[in-house]
């Protein structure tokens, strides 16, 4: 990136210049080596958020920022619904509520050593992954109508998990405001078979190792402690979430136009908050986070219950599930006013900070955990949300290490069978169907997540707790 | 990145049930090559063709090559589908073209590797074969859908292009 197109506020925070006639602004928070490596396409994107209507204080841009669609990949956006803001189905992208559930055990690593082989085959065989794989759910319409409304309650009413770690997932595991009604049936087809499952591309289940505590008040409240095993789930709402995404993506670009809204690219494609264009797209929203978190719940069972059979004394419990593709109605102070607004985090994590009523009460005093995923080679993070976030970010982080090659010139680069020997040989071991993929998700694909972490720990959106080895992944 | 895909022979073809192309031929794989171009996080397919549909045809076939690269065997269970749609906007058409044929392939549990697409105006109706997944196969990468990043649907000197970025 061109750093004569920015201006440095400070050393992670840089305003983008421009045109004179832009309604809005745009900043890019990162350290200056992480920024002058995104491509030009995020401040093309970033630009182009800023001068769409309703939009309150900055278009942003997280330390992991990359191109996207219509909105850069760790672009975020707050609108006013009652200043004409816009709901976009670009600024939440295909795989709605993408997020990561992260379990914490009562496991060492020296426990699961033993047991590793095994271990792994057991994970690959009971967590369904990998393109056209299908779970063991099975569900009828009625079934669907129902998670899309309750969410991961439906699924803890049917065995999946206990209650009372929903208090642990954003929403309590229900967002409201779901409506079945505004999703196709074609959507509705698409997620047959796929409840339960993990999907492909850079979703992935990890058992990981805590191998270094940043923080030790914060990661005492989340029940972190250095050599403990946890385990990560990254998927979405699948072909459900994927199809809304598809319908809404040229209903909405149509739309639009139709509405008067100049959009400077159609991958926008968004509508007034307060149309019905925009209340539609809001409905089939929710109704896909609903899927995803109860899709996550799932999964977290099925992982558990591997586990188990494995250490039948063993506790695995959920430590926190968040987001990163939504658009959320939340309540910020912006210019010393509180305003409900439409939060836009196209593969941004929410991060409330200490103190806020949202955040579970266990960790309220430390603020809520933050995830960032990173390659299968490298390792995590988990944060904490942050008071500066809300001011800095609308209590926004990043969300993941970020490409920094594209999936061709990593299948240039590595070949699946070699890395996952490679991996292999460093303590990591890779259970896949898809060499393709495993390639394609190569560690060195990916940018530095121990640079983008301290990056944002150092804009103030969030603050390291505790890094996580991997060493053990399914994926897809 | 160009991955040809075999052509198999008419008598393979017909013991796994794929009987006649969708061009009334015998079935084979295309064997020209399909095409691709960079994007940061996700894949940008090409198709290229004599006219619209065909370039639209061979964009299916890059699309659906993420997926997966087997050719059709005779334990194979054939699998069709197809797509109709309304759409004025020659490339919306594409996206949905490729959407549709998302949508289709999860229904009917498999990937396709043969499409013929034809248009009216404004109405597009196509055809797509394939096979169902077999259960410990090796995968690609789910194609989640097709964006309207990158999207161009033009001439060229040599006939027609069509491109636009899916996301996997």
């Amino acid at each position: 990136m061109d750093l004569t197109r920015l201006e440095r506020i400070d050393d992670y925070c840089w305003r983008v210049k421009l045109p004179a006639e832009t309604k809005g602004s745009a900043l890019l928070y990162g350290d200056r080596e992480l920024v002058a490596a995104m491509d030009d396409k995020v401040l093309e994107q970033i630009g182009n958020v800023a001068r769409l209507p309703g939009l309150v204080g900055p278009a942003l841009a997280m330390p992991d920022a990359h191109w996207g669609y219509g909105f850069p990949i760790g672009g975020v956006a707050a609108f006013d619904p009652d200043q004409g803001g816009i709901i976009s189905a670009g600024g939440v992208g295909f795989d709605i509520s993408c997020g990561i559930r992260c379990l914490r055990t009562s496991l060492t690593f020296d426990d699961i050593l033993p047991k590793s082989e095994k271990l792994a085959d057991s994970l690959f065989r009971d967590i369904p992954a990998g393109v056209g794989v299908e779970g063991d759910l099975q569900l009828n319409d009625d079934d669907l109508d129902d998670i899309m409304v309750e969410g991961a309650e439906w699924t803890v009413r049917h065995g999946f998990g206990a209650g009372a770690e929903l208090e642990f997932v954003e929403e309590h595991g229900r967002v409201k405001g779901a409506v079945p009604d505004s999703v196709s049936k074609t959507a509705k087809k698409r997620q047959r078979g796929e409840m339960g499952t993990l999907g492909s591309g850079n979703h992935y289940l990890e058992v990981q190792v805590v191998e270094k505590i940043f923080d030790e008040q914060a990661a005492r409240a989340y029940g972190v402690r250095a050599g403990q095993i946890v385990v990560s789930i990254h998927c979405g709402s699948r072909g459900l979430g994927h199809q809304i995404g598809t319908d809404y993506l040229v209903s909405l670009a149509k739309a639009a136009s139709r509405l008067g809204i100049a959009l400077p690219d159609r991958e926008l494609a968004c509508a007034p908050i307060n149309s019905p264009e925009g209340q539609q797209y809001l409905g089939a929203m929710n109704a896909a986070i609903n899927v995803a978190l109860a899709n996550r719940q799932i999964l977290a069972h099925l992982a558990r219950r591997t586990l188990t059979h494995f250490f039948p004394q063993a506790t695995i419990e959920t430590l926190f599930d968040v987001s990163h593709n939504t658009c959320k109605l939340e309540e910020h102070e912006f210019e010393r006013r509180r305003r409900r607004l439409y939060v836009h985090r196209k593969g941004a994590t929410r991060a409330f900070g200490p103190g806020h009523p949202a955040v579970p009460l266990r960790y309220r005093e430390v603020g809520q955990p933050v995830i960032i995923g990173g390659s299968m080679g490298t390792g995590s993070y988990i944060l904490a949300g942050t008071k500066q976030s809300e001011a800095r970010a609308f209590s926004s982080a990043s969300h993941g290490a970020g490409r920094q090659m594209s999936r061709h010139a990593a299948l240039k680069q590595w070949h699946g069978r070699t890395l996952i020997d490679e991996l292999r040989r460093q303590g990591i071991l890779i259970r896949t169907r898809s060499m393709r993929g495993a390639a394609e998700e190569a560690p060195g694909a990916y940018k530095d997540v121990d640079a983008v972490a301290a990056a944002t720990e150092g804009a103030g959106l969030a603050r390291r707790v505790a890094f996580l080895r991997p060493k053990l992944c399914v994926k897809g | 990145m160009c991955a040809t895909l075999e052509p198999i022979s008419e008598s393979a073809a017909i013991g796994c049930g794929f009987r006649d192309g969708l061009y009334g031929d015998s079935v084979k794989l295309p064997t020209d090559s399909v095409e691709y171009f960079e994007h940061g996080a996700d894949i940008g397919v090409i198709g290229r063709g004599a006219g619209v549909e065909r370039a639209f045809e061979s964009a299916a076939r890059a699309m659906f090559a993420i997926m997966s690269e087997r050719a059709p065997a005779a334990a194979d269970k054939p699998i069709r589908a197809t797509v109709e749609f309304a759409e004025d906007d020659v490339e919306l058409a594409l996206v949905r073209w490729l959407n549709a044929l998302l949508a289709a392939a999860r229904e009917e549990r498999g990937v396709f590797f043969d499409f013929r697409l034809d248009r009216d105006g404004a109405q597009w109706r196509g055809q797509a074969q394939g096979r169902r997944w077999q259960p410990d196969e090796e995968r690609g990468t789910e194609v989640k859908g097709a964006t309207l990043t990158a999207l161009a649907v033009r001439a060229t000197p040599d006939g027609w292009e069509a491109r636009c970025v899916v996301d996997v």
